[in-house]
């Protein structure tokens, strides 16, 4: 057999269309993508908004105090509320959104609640995914005893009824002098959101990591010799990238509504620090005849929890891949008739859950 | 089955024994004064002493622990700090409620939930589908809580100052007998209350779960043999796509039975939930530890059942 | 094909390699109750410079085999041993200097390539694990290698998914080139491509083994293809090598039924030459590696099976009037001129009982 020389194939890799050609050099990568695909997606920006909008009300909390003069903590009786002691409504007395029971501005009341929920549920939810996510490789790659301590831990935390639980641990520290009472109401709220949280997460992350183990390329990574690390960290986590960041961005609004109902029921934040779910447990004991005390922490609760629930689907689409086709596939339909093919039709857009693998 | 029946099972009783010690270190290690919560703020040592003789809490730990484990697997969940009560009456006058509060809701979520998605799902990219995404995303993101607020405040504070007094405030529940009907009609807030944020979830797993299945080829070759859409829905794809809406189900009522904290708090409800708040508050372990334990049984035993469920309505299932 | 023959030196010795998969049952501690017997005893010798092909139905553990001999598997019993040394035991630290020499090119061209990662990185994996070169230098080795295999180094930043089948072949082979290996392990290179690519990455790889002197340990179930790459080839069956011989000889005068079997099953394209080739159809279907049948594994379905056939195994051995390269087991191996009459002739004889006479044969191009 003669030595031929090897040819330069001249098929160029199938570009995107509509990429411009010059720029094709650098590589797509599937994030990079996805970022394209968040930010032509209306209710994306929507959502992104409105989580704009109640961070901005989180940081400007103390400009809104010092502003308007009313403190967030102090009780204020006097001013604050009418002659017979009732809150005053919006708008009277310079409060804007109106006083609470103790006379308390509940716009300035709010901004700061925001600032602890967003505080607990980001926070909590970075712990949760860290964590989750680290437990959920090490028991999916390295199998074995591992595996089987691992996911019998992540089993039995998933078994927990857990708000019961949660309310047992933080009524425990929330004692005076308990051990725990050093770490009462905010930090304790945070890991005790993020104790529950955590093994939903690895359970998932573990699934993905058993199928990512099984893949071909993980398996030349082992033919070259490659260490278990390395093979963890640059060929498995990178595929873990779009599942995690899809959870993560999920289990915020869950963690702030936990956080919420956690106060409400008296075991998260304690009074008088604002928390949305302490001020609505206020307003339901001094009844409804203050419809500005409920009202205006739901809403705030509402539009905070729904943006981020949004825009967890919405970067769930934007990193599944099937979108990409389910929309081919429509235009296709589009082209060809629309009865014809209603089978392809009938596959729209999917809002599955990422499961387990 | 029999294997994974054994297997799940005795799993399942570690989990509950881990969830139990647990709940007692924790009760036992702080200096959580339960003698001082029932004896009051003015006891002297005495009282507290004579108190905590009573209630066992001067042995050991160890021994506390072992005599309370040993109770439990007989079946003596204990008495009630705050009033003598045995705890298993205490938790045997809860169920019920949670029994009457679980099923109402489980129709309603299932019925609402299940027609939205599927709903959703026949006509994918429609003023339907986008209506139902809706539903699920305010669903998902309302607390109970607020909820229930909500519907107390506008179906029974303003009807009621206008006069109209179809609904009942929190607090009231009628059992089921007498009379089956106020029953019903003292439970309705709370019935929707639970089942509209419930039914959330089921809307978008229908609809996902129905979604996937239609696009499977053999629904396309139903639809070609001629079948009318109807029944290629109901009788062929829904099949399929049922496994994991009974799976969820199955752990939905549970969580429901072993007591709906906050939708019984808001709507004062006396079920497990209710009562647990208030033992917690006081520090009454015995009450906590009994209904933790039922609690998480019920989820406990959920899990197998739906697993074994899953084993049977999918028959590419093994058990393991 | 290169020059080197059978009398070059041994590279790669596999001497009574056994791998067996354990099938485990058990309520709390799973228990070991039965096992796939993958690969039974298998020894052959891989020459420096040359190509062994390895054919074989899907499930006849040639994936295996592969998988046991670059020690991604760990070995039930039996030796490998590379270049002189043995390797079937050695731990995963002392294994990594043979790495560098002993690669390996995978099948799934959309597998083998973790979509996430640039192709740069990918091909520069072994480079980087091995620490053999480090910033300008590497990327400068990656960009020659693209060359080498013919891609075009500007695209050193891309994402396997913007590459086509064979060009994601050609990225794996420049991954496995990356250290200058001696021995690449092909497990089925071009089974996934279309066959105008498939042509092209056999070039390649033809051309590279030239070029760098290496040697292919070459798994294809497609017999053309090996016939084309190979100087030696050995036919496994259900876990056993059943032949193995030169080229010319595996194919001109097969003595082994099954190997008769496949021959006459693969495509030729000469229609004469097709219709007047002899279809062997075999009956049933490949046993269960769980439960292989005694005596030699192939005696359910071979037409010429007899009662030793079902409990004695043919030992591998070179049959009378062989050369010494070319080793069967068979206890009654074809002899030239015979021919072999599969499934087909059960077919003709009820025909024939039928109808009460002879009936002409027909053959099927």
């Amino acid at each position: 057999m003669t030595l031929t020389t090897v040819q330069t194939v001249s098929e160029g890799p199938p570009v995107e269309a509509g990429a411009p050609p010059g720029q094709a050099i650098e590589g797509r990568s599937p994030l990079r993508l996805a970022l394209a695909r968040l930010r032509s997606d209306r209710v994306a920006l929507l959502s992104a908004g409105m989580i704009v909008f109640v961070a901005l009300l989180a940081i400007c909390a103390p400009l809104i105090e010092a502003v308007t003069g009313h403190n967030a903590i102090a009780s204020n009786i006097a001013t604050g509320t009418d002659i017979t002691g009732q809150p005053l409504g919006p708008g009277v007395g310079g409060f804007l959104l109106g006083t609470d029971n103790l006379g308390r501005d509940i716009l300035v009341r709010i901004a700061y609640g925001a600032q602890i929920s967003l505080l607990v549920g980001v926070l909590a939810t970075i712990l949760a995914t860290v964590v989750g996510t680290v437990v959920g490789m090490l028991a999916g790659y390295f199998g074995g005893w591992i595996d089987a301590i691992l996911a019998r831990m992540m089993d039995t935390v998933l078994a927990f009824p857990y708000l019961l639980l949660a309310l047992a641990l933080g009524s425990v520290a929330a004692e005076p002098g308990s051990r725990l009472h050093a770490i009462a109401g905010i930090p304790l709220t945070i890991l005790v959101i993020a104790f529950f949280s955590w093994a939903a997460i690895g359970r998932i992350v573990r699934g993905q990591t058993l199928s990512q183990k099984e893949k071909e390329y993980v398996e030349a990574a082992h033919a070259m010799g490659a260490g278990n690390l390395r093979i963890l960290f640059i060929d498995i986590l990178p595929n873990l990238v779009a599942p995690v960041i899809v959870l993560g961005t999920l289990l915020i609004p869950t963690a702030i509504v936990f956080e919420s109902s956690l106060s409400f029921l008296g075991v998260g934040v304690p009074p008088p620090k604002p928390s949305w779910g302490n001020m609505l447990s206020d307003a339901q004991t001094s009844g409804f005849q203050a419809w500005w005390f409920w009202i205006f922490p739901s809403l705030a609760l509402l539009i905070t929890t729904l943006g981020f629930n949004l825009l967890g689907d919405s970067v769930r689409d934007a990193l599944d891949p099937r979108t990409e086709r389910i929309f081919a596939m429509r235009r296709k339909a589009r082209f060809v008739g629309g009865a014809a093919a209603s089978g392809e039709a009938a596959a729209g857009k999917p809002d599955g859950e990422v499961e387990a693998g | 089955m029999t294997r994974f029946l054994i297997r799940r099972s005795v799993q399942g009783i570690f989990t509950l024994w881990v969830i139990v010690t647990l709940v007692f270190l924790l009760y036992n290690l702080g200096p959580n004064d339960v003698a001082r919560a029932i004896a009051g703020i003015h006891a002297t040592q005495q009282d507290l002493a004579s108190v905590r003789h009573y209630l066992g809490l001067d042995k050991p730990l160890w021994d506390q622990y072992g005599i309370y484990i040993s109770h439990l697997v007989t079946g003596n969940f204990g008495i009630s700090y705050q009033n003598r009560l045995s705890v298993l009456h205490i938790i045997g006058q809860a169920v019920p409620i949670d029994i009457s509060l679980a099923i109402g809701a489980a129709i309603l979520w299932m019925a609402l939930g299940l027609s939205v998605g599927i709903l959703a799902a026949r006509r994918p990219r429609t003023v339907w589908d986008r209506s139902a995404t809706v539903f699920v995303l305010t669903g998902l993101s309302t607390p109970t809580f607020i909820l229930g607020l909500l519907l107390i405040y506008f179906f029974f504070y303003i009807l009621t100052i206008n006069g109209i007094k179809w609904f009942v405030g929190p607090g009231q529940y009628a059992p089921f007998l007498p009379n089956p009907l106020i029953w019903a009609h003292d439970l309705i807030l709370p019935w929707v209350t639970l089942a509209l944020i419930t039914a959330a979830t089921y809307a978008r797993l229908s609809r996902s779960s129905l979604l996937e299945t239609l696009g499977e080829d053999y629904i396309r070759t139903a639809r070609a043999k001629g079948l009318s859409e109807r029944r290629v829905v109901y009788r062929h794809a829904l099949r399929s796509a049922v496994t994991p809406i009974v799976t969820q189900f199955g752990i939905d009522l549970a969580t429901v039975l072993g007591g709906a904290i906050i939708t019984e708090t808001v709507f004062g409800l006396p079920g497990l939930g209710y009562t647990v708040v208030r033992a917690i508050s006081v520090g009454d372990l015995p009450v906590v530890e009994g209904i933790v334990l039922v609690a998480s049984a019920f989820i406990v035993v959920a899990n197998i059942v739906v697993d074994a469920l899953y084993a049977v309505l999918d028959p590419r299932v093994r058990l393991t | 094909m290169t020059e080197a023959g059978a009398d070059g030196e041994v590279l790669l010795r596999v001497e009574n390699l056994v791998k067996h998969f354990p099938v485990k049952q058990g309520v709390f501690f799973k228990r070991e109750v039965g096992s796939v017997s993958a690969v039974e005893d298998v020894s052959l010798d891989v020459h420096r410079g040359e190509t062994l092909g390895l054919v074989g139905e899907t499930g006849c553990g040639k994936s295996t085999l592969a998988r046991c001999v670059t020690r991604l598997y760990p070995l039930t019993s039996g030796n490998v041993r590379f270049d002189g040394a043995d390797i079937s035991r050695l731990p995963r630290r002392h294994l990594r200097p043979y790495r560098r020499r002993m690669q390996m090119i995978f099948q799934d061209p959309y597998g083998s390539l973790n979509p996430r990662r640039r192709v740069g990185s990918i091909i520069a994996d072994p480079l980087t694990i091995h620490r053999v070169a480090s910033g300008a230098e590497r990327k400068q080795r990656v960009q020659e290698l693209m060359e080498v295999v013919g891609l075009n180094p500007e695209h050193y930043n891309r994402f396997p998914a913007e590459f086509s089948g064979g060009q994601r072949q050609r990225i794996g082979v420049a991954r496995a080139l990356a250290l200058r290996p001696s021995l690449i392990v092909c497990d089925e290179p071009v089974s996934a491509l279309d066959v105008s690519i498939q042509a092209q990455i056999i070039n390649l790889l033809e051309d590279l083994q030239a070029e760098f002197g290496l040697t292919y340990l070459f798994i294809a179930h497609n017999l053309s293809v090996v016939e084309h790459v190979s100087d030696r080839v050995a036919v496994m069956y259900l876990g056993k090598i059943v032949e193995i011989a030169t080229v010319k000889d595996l194919y001109q005068s097969p003595r082994h039924p099954y190997t008769v079997a496949l021959l006459s099953a693969s495509v030729v394209a000469d229609p004469e030459k097709a219709r007047s080739t002899n279809r062997v159809v075999l009956s049933g279907e490949v046993p269960s590696p769980l439960n292989p049948p005694a005596g030699c594994r192939f005696h359910p379905r071979c037409p010429k099976a007899q009662p030793i056939c079902t409990t004695v195994e043919p030992p591998l051995e070179v049959k009378a009037g062989d050369p010494a390269s070319h080793l069967t087991a068979c206890h009654f191996p074809m002899q030239p001129g015979e021919r072999l009459r599969g499934a087909a002739l059960k077919i003709h004889e009820a025909l024939e009982e039928f109808v009460g006479e002879p009936v002409a044969e027909e053959r099927r191009a």
